[in-house]
């Protein structure tokens, strides 16, 4: 199995996917072979984990002339440098392809029955694999180009990966039905070989998911109600919806803060934004959290909201459901699909996004049984049940 | 013996629109949906009319044409009468020509279709007269036997019944009621003298109402013919088969292709080949058998789910919360005399409003999310508390009125009166008048944070989400 990040050295959800796949898969009685692109300290002990530059000592000499330096994913990049800079280079293009031609001398060495490969940093990789060892190749798609972008300004190249790895793969998993349209039709890949698996959560990752928070306690103990955002700052995440309904909110109700936890490329132009409607004493920075302080931050909030443009699926949905936090979520999303006993949203219609929040925060009957209906809910939605489905696309693949 | 008795119920609520928190205080028409969707009530209503209410109309007219000894039952809520009154002549006019051949019985129930008994019997009594008048304006028949919505039903519910002049109520026969009993007998309930028990035999009942296009059933495809030798079969173990069902079972909940109506048109024939056989109206039952045994129920229970008891209506905290804040405020709503507030008040007692906000198997899609007009039980619970927030306003509005007029009515008798000068004239800072009664009329106005007046879209108040 091809994947590009590992926690705890991840950026976003498709590491924590990884984890929590190839843990129910082993569970199962899977064998899984985890390659990464690059060395970290990292060891299972479910199963065997290989870095391809370590493994292999073959040294780039010739890199395709579109993937040149310049045309790096800026938004991408940020995190990436940002969090990982001891992993990986500056030029990603280069990392992907490189990790490609790696790829290949441990598809040569290892023993194995198929190739799964995880979105478009992983495709090349699993694609080499595929030629080389004429073994049948799974792609599994977390994202589409067309979910990170926003619907704009598509970058051609890692569209370009993507269908050249869609159009290889023997069966296609998309994490949602939202994301199996796009591929259908953004990508004109045939509805048949696509299974659709959504992803889940285990609690064990969660320690203290119920514990008591003292996060803000003081502000709370003055009624203040937190409405909290979650994910990465960027146009695609919907956080300028999220603004603008802040603001229809307070003029409603005044004691509410909405905190922001996660940095992106669009820091600015939200404080700008929030400044400009004149709410910026209400919305508050956390930064980007991870692990324990993640977790304090569902906890101590009212509502957790996902306003996304665009998302394949939202883990984070679940991750709030898990800590018995209430969750809005956009339509625009996979994780709608799955999540019932959520509160839905089309992410455009700010109006709607206001009422809700406000709906949340004034009727604690919601608040609550959002909560204990959602924990309950989410005990179901776990990464066993995804890797079940996952057997079940291995079945019919060619042998 | 048997007899057969149908019990039909028909109804059709007033759902609540999508009601944000931003039509608070500028908007009080809360049932006028006017989307595609199924919010849109008349729209759902000419749907249910042309798919059930006409044609199954037309074939039990055309039965009870065919056979003498064919009888019906109908319970029909207030707000659906009032409904097809206004929107739909000809379906009540098909419902009219039904009553008139005098083979169509009219039951009694609450005019709103609501769980009022579990809150007031005060209201419950009112309800239950309002539903009397419009079913003597509209059929000319006064009611001889009760049903509570969803047949809910207690010791105490019969004992209010009996004292209110009704011959019968009608009741699920539930097996913890019944015990080791049929509910193939009419049965008389504890604590009343003369009152009869009519009980829903809830396998036949169900054969219909809820089996007959499932085609996993092994009795699937339910014929006329099988039907009835299954009635025969209660010959000599039972006088009475009483089967009570939601009306749309025709045409709507079983659709046409389902072969339901065929169904239907041969039921009478097929039941009555058989010599013994026959149909009654619940009062018929009740003037021809009587009560073999007591039922005794201390709890309530109801015909709906597997449980038969209140929790599709109240169960979660949301349908708690709900029903509480709109019964805390019903004293002030009937105090303020106004007649369009008391009204939007008493149509939010409907008990729709309540099962839509069930969480119970919400997230296995069955039967509660078919008949939920809503999204989610959350939408439901939103749309209904910003609603009630709305009238809770409009009762806050109406009582500064009449406290206003109050505070006038009191100025005109203390110019006439020698009462030593108000105690409010202490207020220095009251400089609007040099009158001292004017004096006291601002001091009475002063607790007062509203303006009765409609306010100008800008001037809205930041905190009116109550």
């Amino acid at each position: 199995m091809f994947g590009w990040e590992f926690p705890p050295y991840n950026s976003g959800g498709l590491g924590v996917a990884c984890l929590g796949l190839t843990r129910a898969l082993a569970r199962a009685g899977s064998e899984v072979i985890f390659v990464l692109p690059k060395s970290v300290p990292l060891s299972a002990e479910y199963m065997q984990i290989l870095f391809a530059d370590t493994r292999s000592k073959v040294t780039m000499k010739n890199i395709d002339t579109i993937l040149s330096p310049y045309m790096t994913e800026h938004s991408y990049m940020y995190e990436r440098t940002r969090i990982q800079d001891r992993q990986y280079g500056n030029n990603l293009y280069e990392e992907v392809l490189r990790y490609a031609q790696n790829a290949k001398h441990i598809a040569m060495e290892e023993d194995y029955d198929l190739i799964y490969a995880h979105d478009w940093l992983s495709l090349l990789a699993g694609i080499a694999a595929h030629d080389v060892s004429g073994k049948p190749m799974v792609a599994h798609i977390h994202a589409t180009e067309y979910d990170r972008c926003g619907g704009d300004n598509v970058n051609p190249v890692i569209a370009a990966i993507e269908q050249r790895g869609l159009e290889a793969a023997d069966r296609i998993v998309a994490v949602s039905n939202y994301t199996k349209e796009i591929i259908v039709q953004k990508y004109g890949i045939d509805a048949d070989k696509i299974d659709v698996v959504h992803n889940g959560i285990d609690a064990e990752d969660f320690p203290d998911a119920t514990a008591h928070t003292q996060q803000l306690q003081k502000l709370k103990a003055r009624g203040t109600k937190i409405v909290l955002f979650v994910g990465r700052l960027t146009v695609q995440k919907g956080l300028e919806y999220f603004i603008t309904a802040a603001k229809k909110v307070l003029e409603y109700k005044e004691n509410v803060v909405f905190v922001i936890a996660g940095s992106g490329d669009m820091q600015q132009q939200v404080i700008a934004q929030a400044a400009a409607l004149g709410i910026a004493d209400k919305v508050l920075f956390m930064g980007f959290v991870r692990g324990k302080e993640l977790q304090e931050a569902y906890k101590m909030a009212d509502l957790y909201v996902m306003p996304s443009v665009s998302e394949p699926f939202g883990l984070t949905t679940l991750e709030s459901m898990l800590h018995g936090t209430p969750v809005l979520v956009s339509r625009q999303s996979g994780v709608a699909e799955v999540a019932t006993n959520t509160l839905k949203v089309d992410f455009w219609d700010t109006e709607e996004m206001a009422n809700k929040i406000l709906a949340v925060i004034s009727y604690d009957a919601l608040q609550y049984t959002l909560a204990t209906e959602g924990a309950r809910e989410v005990e179901r939605l776990n990464w066993a049940a995804a890797a079940r489905k996952c057997l079940y696309v291995f079945k019919q693949l060619p042998s | 013996m048997p007899s057969v008795c149908f019990y039909f119920q028909v109804h059709q609520p007033l759902r609540i629109k999508r009601y944000r928190v931003f039509n608070i205080g500028e908007d009080s028409s809360y049932f006028n949906d006017d989307t595609q969707t199924s919010l849109n009530n008349q729209w759902i209503l000419r749907r249910v009319a042309d798919k059930s209410y006409l044609p199954t109309n037309a074939i039990l007219l055309e039965l009870l044409e065919q056979h003498p000894e064919f009888r019906i039952s109908f319970s029909f809520s207030g707000i659906f009468l009032e409904q097809i009154a206004k929107d739909f002549p000809e379906v009540l006019a098909s419902f009219q020509k039904l009553v008139a051949t005098g083979r169509a019985e009219v039951l009694s129930e609450t005019y709103y279709h609501s769980l009022s008994f579990l809150y007031s019997e005060e209201e419950f009594a009112y309800q239950v007269n309002k539903h009397r008048a419009i079913v003597l304006d509209l059929f000319g028949v006064v009611p001889r036997v009760f049903r509570n919505t969803e047949l809910i039903y207690n010791n105490h519910l019969a004992h209010v019944i009996e004292k209110m002049g009704y011959d019968g109520i009608i009741a699920e026969g539930a097996d913890h009621v019944l015990q080791w009993r049929s509910a193939n007998f009419p049965y008389r309930p504890h604590g009343t003298q003369h009152l009869t028990a009519l009980l829903k035999d809830y396998k036949l009942s169900d054969d219909i109402a809820f089996r007959f296009s499932e085609q996993g059933w092994k009795e699937h495809p339910l014929s006329a013919e099988k039907f009835a030798q299954w009635v025969s079969a209660i010959n000599g173990n039972g006088q009475l088969i009483n089967l009570f069902m939601d009306y749309e079972t025709f045409g709507e909940h079983q659709w046409a292709d389902s072969g339901i109506f065929d169904f239907l048109r041969a039921l009478p024939q097929k039941i009555l080949a058989h010599p013994d056989n026959d149909f009654v109206t619940p009062s018929e039952a009740i003037a021809r058998y009587a009560p073999v045994g007591e039922i005794d129920a201390p709890d309530f229970y109801s015909w709906a789910d597997i449980e038969r008891d209140l929790s599709a209506w109240l169960s979660n905290d949301l349908q708690h919360e709900a029903m509480d804040k709109l019964y805390a405020i019903k004293d002030r709503v009937l105090a303020s005399g106004d007649s369009d507030l008391i009204e939007s008040w008493r149509r939010l007692t409907t008990s729709d409003h309540f099962y839509y906000m069930c969480t119970k198997y919400f997230a296995d899609g069955d039967v509660h999310k078919y008949f939920n007009p809503y999204e989610s039980p959350y939408e439901a619970f939103i749309a209904f508390m910003n609603v009630l927030s709305d009238v809770k306003l409009r009762v806050s509005l109406a009582q500064d009125t009449a406290k206003k007029e109050r505070v006038t009515t009191q100025k005109t008798t203390i110019k006439h009166s020698d009462d030593t000068p108000a105690k409010s004239s202490q207020q220095p800072h009251e400089k609007r008048s040099h009158n001292p009664d004017a004096v006291r009329v601002t001091i009475v106005q002063k607790p007062k944070k509203r303006t009765p007046v409609k306010r100008a879209p800008d001037a809205r108040p930041r905190s009116r989400f109550v």
